[in-house]
């Protein structure tokens, strides 16, 4: 699976993609698994309220699935505008 | 061209004239320019915006297919920036179209609440004290509540 980081996320893991295998069903069970990969990744989700995630391209919450899913992004905030 | 995504510079006059121009006819345009302001010290050297390429226009899309059929809308354009900006550039645009104004305003209010916290951009300040992100604001994702 695509892993896509964005903004200070892209920073403190120190790339902007990479692709991971994993079981995991949700965003939620995802993200436990990235944190497992490094002290770098388990610093950069150290605090999930300030992180937003993308299945595919569309903004979903932590519990949504991702079977099936190409590419799952996470990044801060958005500060468009 | 409803939805621009780029790095180049842009001319928000001249967007509008061709603006007008498509939309002959209509009773009303609102236009909103955003322009990159100093939101720190004082000291701004640049403004650095980075982007998620593909959801970004899928998410500028979607934003304006609501905006078009949630107001009376003949037609609506979003024009945004990525990259190194410095101040008092523009950083970005929405024209709205409309029989009458109270549409065009509104559609124009609600796609900016809409850019700012669902469009995939983030935003990074470039100062002689180093780079900072840009941390997004509570009211801006309570704005969303308005609608």
């Amino acid at each position: 699976m695509d892993i896509r980081y964005f903004a200070w996320l892209r920073e403190r893991i120190g790339t902007g993609h990479e692709t991971v295998e994993t079981r995991a069903e949700t965003v939620a069970d995802l993200i436990e698994d990235l944190k497992a990969l490094s002290d770098a990744h388990a610093f950069a989700f150290s605090d999930t309220n300030a992180i937003r995630a993308a299945v595919d391209q569309e903004l979903v919450p932590f519990d949504a699935s991702i079977a099936g899913a190409k590419e799952v992004a996470f990044f801060p905030p958005m500060t468009g505008g | 061209m409803s939805v621009d995504v780029s790095d180049r510079a842009f001319d928000p006059g001249a967007v509008l004239s061709a603006f007008s121009q498509r939309v002959d006819g209509s009773g009303a345009i609102v236009t909103f320019t955003g322009i990159t302001r100093d939101v720190s010290e004082g000291d701004l050297q640049a403004m650095e915006i980075e982007h998620y390429p593909g959801m970004t226009e899928k998410a500028l899309g979607d934003i304006r297919a609501q905006a078009m059929d949630r107001f009376r809308l003949i037609d609506a354009v979003i024009i945004h920036r990525y990259g190194r900006l410095s101040p008092g550039e523009t950083i970005m645009m929405v024209a709205t179209a409309a029989p009458h104004r109270r549409d065009a305003f509104e559609a124009a209010d609600f796609l900016m609440d809409y850019l700012k916290s669902r469009a995939p951009f983030w935003k990074r300040e470039i100062t002689a004290r180093g780079a900072d992100w840009v941390a997004a604001k509570d009211e801006d994702e309570d704005a969303l509540n308005r609608w």
